[in-house]
């Protein structure tokens, strides 16, 4: 097992969404916890958010239009991000839909998640030319890039710390991701809607945010557009000081914490994340995964969708004269044929084994490796299934075996 | 306040992703397929010394890269793998010879638990090319024959142009250790067993409750083995298997080698039987 660091260690065990009165700590600290130092910054600042981070060095990431959905990519200025647009999300359905106000954050996730800037999809990992010791490195490592990732939300807070624990929390850390995550500055937006496919509050992942951000804003439509702000670092500080604030009215907290529990309340989906690793280690035999793979089109979208999946494979090329070699690093998945090649066949041949792999790793062994489940209830492998798998129904079909 | 992130990173440093130029030093065929390769580190690097069981990640210059079962270790830092050409990667390993560079990464993985096995029966059971990992155990065994009782070796192969280190089993019959061969196939000049590994534990002289046992081969040869040695009495938990899966990066990065709840790069390759046997027993894990 990976055996982290004490600092690494995942945040405490949560407690599982399906008894509500006994969650309720946990779930009124996910709901909206706002200290004393909260101040609110105008939505006529996002200007000067956008300065500040520029000075700074940091290339601004964060959602955006494009080809009809809510993606993450670079941010020239607020602009650029998605005012007034709101998404609708079912299992195998998503569509953009005009809000009727301005609001910048009036979505959740969609099919992009921040591992594509940590955890690149495609990156080549050395170069190197033949030498007088056979071979020498040709690259420098060079400076990570500086991102600021703008509109982080509580799942994919989560999905981060996990993705920490997988890269850099083990015996072993990943260079690229160890140093990109450490230079990133990351500004999270708490969720004041949830999408259908939502799971965050049972996953005790969100919709609040609580710890892991430099930045945390929360959106408050009301007579003026603003963002009540608090800081979780000193570099969040840092620039939140150099922003026009003002101390936040009890009337702008009160609806900031009124719109994260309203996203939670919004949830209709809900799973029990502490009993899952028992159900999936007591599942392996189970008749559901061939019902299951009579849908499932083995497509992968789930795995390249999920904020925490982080299998790769690897590709080693050399030019025409043979003195120079590279190998690349390209995000695979545990549904792609020869993910288990060995020499003498695939391991997993049929879909249902590649999805009793994918679910009972995600849900259950994930757990014992990593410390924590591997789901952070975003719903993306649930909207972003082409044939509308969900997740929470196969969970409830796999109980219900069991019982 | 501390930063956000200040939690990510750690001590690791260094770059486990990164092979390091070795050098060949002899390279010997064994049969028609395999070839043992002793290798050295080219620079002055001080790589930590593999112990039997663990793996390196052995690299052909703009070929690619394979995991490989440390096969013996030699003078100073050489280490000897043998290995199999079944894929691009290990047939351009069996055409290096001396003086040849290749890349090098770890060494990765567990190790067969010889040091708590002491004052016990041992039976060391391969198959095919499985016998190559538990080459490293017998030859711990000779160089400290007292510390053990009874030995045997059972080793199977497909026939009997296949079994390796055909000369060197009289040095292991000189220390006293028992070997047992058996092929699948015999062809006219064969005069040993036929059959599966599991047909010879009934010619090995060991006392079941009093033994430990080191098992590689083909999964199904592991697991029939292992079952038939604990039903003779052998505690589970003394039956060590080496398993094998599909590895890109070693260092549980890559997500390939997974077996259930284990990465078999980190938790394993040599596993105890009882974390093993359920997992080995569902079709396609």
């Amino acid at each position: 097992m990976h055996e982290a660091p004490e600092i690494h260690r995942p945040q405490p065990p949560t407690k599982p969404g399906c008894d509500r009165a006994k969650s309720s700590h946990q779930t009124q600290r996910r709901r909206g916890k706002i200290p004393d130092v909260t101040v609110v910054v105008a939505r006529d600042s996002f200007d000067t958010l956008f300065a500040a981070l520029a000075r700074r060095g940091y290339e601004c990431v964060g959602p955006t239009v494009r080809d009809g959905a809510i993606v993450y990519d670079r941010l020239r200025s607020p602009e650029d991000l998605p005012r007034g647009w709101t998404d609708e999300q079912a299992p195998g359905h998503y569509r953009l839909h005009r809000r009727n106000d301005e609001a910048l954050f009036g979505y959740v996730v969609g099919p992009h998640s921040w591992k594509k800037f940590v955890f690149p999809p495609e990156r080549r990992l050395w170069q190197l030319r033949r030498g007088d010791q056979g071979f020498e490195r040709v690259d420098e490592p060079s400076a990570p890039p500086r991102y600021a990732f703008l509109g982080v939300r509580a799942c994919e807070l989560a999905a981060l710390g996990i993705q920490d624990r997988v890269f850099a929390g083990g015996e072993y850390a990943e260079p690229h991701y160890r140093d990109t995550r450490a230079a990133a500055l990351v500004i999270a937006v708490e969720c004041t809607e949830s999408a259908a496919t939502c799971f965050c509050d049972s996953m005790n992942t969100g919709p609040g945010v609580d710890a892991g951000f430099d930045l945390a804003l929360t959106e408050v439509l009301g007579d003026e557009h603003v963002f009540v702000a608090r800081a979780g670092s000193d570099r969040g500080a840092e620039i939140l000081a150099e922003l026009p604030t003002r101390a936040a009215t009890a009337a702008e907290l009160d609806a900031a914490r009124a719109g994260v529990e309203n996203a939670a309340d919004q949830q209709q989906r809900r799973i029990d994340p502490e009993a899952l690793p028992e159900l999936m280690a007591a599942s392996y035999e189970s008749p559901r995964w061939e019902q299951i793979a009579e849908r499932c089109l083995s497509c992968a979208n789930c795995t390249l969708a999920c904020p925490t999946c982080f299998c790769s494979d690897v590709e080693d090329v050399s030019d025409l004269t043979g003195e120079h070699a590279e190998r690349w690093r390209r995000w695979d998945s545990c549904f792609n044929p020869g993910f288990s090649y060995l020499y003498g066949g695939e391991v997993r041949k049929t879909t249902a084994s590649r999805y009793r792999q994918w679910l009972t790793h995600k849900l259950g062994s994930w757990v014992a490796q990593f410390g924590s489940s591997g789901c952070v209830g975003c719903g993306r492998c649930i909207t972003w299934c082409p044939v509308g798998i969900d997740l929470i129904e196969e969970v409830a079909q796999l109980r219900g075996a069991q019982s | 306040m501390a930063s956000a992130t200040s939690n990510v990173g750690n001590d690791a440093s260094g770059e486990p992703l990164l092979p390091e130029p070795w050098t060949v030093l002899r390279a010997a065929r064994e049969t028609p397929d395999v070839v043992t390769l002793e290798i050295a580190p080219s620079a002055g690097s001080e790589p930590r010394r593999p112990r039997p069981g663990q793996f390196l990640m052995l690299y052909v210059f703009g070929i690619g890269e394979v995991p490989i079962s440390v096969a013996g270790l030699g003078d100073r830092d050489a280490v000897v793998h043998t290995i199999r050409d079944v894929g691009a990667v290990t047939h351009a390993l069996c055409q290096l010879g001396p003086g040849d560079t290749l890349g090098v990464r770890g060494p990765f993985g567990t190790a067969w638990p010889l040091e708590h096995e002491r004052g016990r029966d041992i039976v060391i059971g391969a198959g095919g090319i499985g016998m190559a990992p538990l080459r490293p155990v017998v030859t711990a065994i000779m160089a400290d024959r007292a510390s053990f009782d009874d030995v045997v070796v059972m080793y199977g192969a497909r026939e009997p142009r296949e079994l390796l280190y055909t000369d060197e089993f009289a040095s292991w019959r000189a220390a006293d250790i028992q070997v047992e061969v058996t092929v699948d196939h015999a062809d006219h000049a064969w005069d040993g067993h036929i059959g599966v590994v599991t047909t010879l534990i009934r010619y090995a002289d060991f006392q079941p409750n009093e033994a430990a046992a080191f098992l590689c081969g083909p999964e199904i040869m592991m697991r029939f083995t292992a079952q038939e040695l604990v039903q003779r009495g052998v505690d589970p938990r003394r039956v060590h298997l080496s398993m094998e899966r599909n590895m890109k990066c070693a260092v549980g990065f890559c997500g390939h080698c997974q077996l259930g709840p284990e990465f078999v790069c980190l938790d394993g390759p040599v596993f105890p039987w009882p974390r093993m046997e359920r997992l080995m027993a569902v079709h396609e894990l």
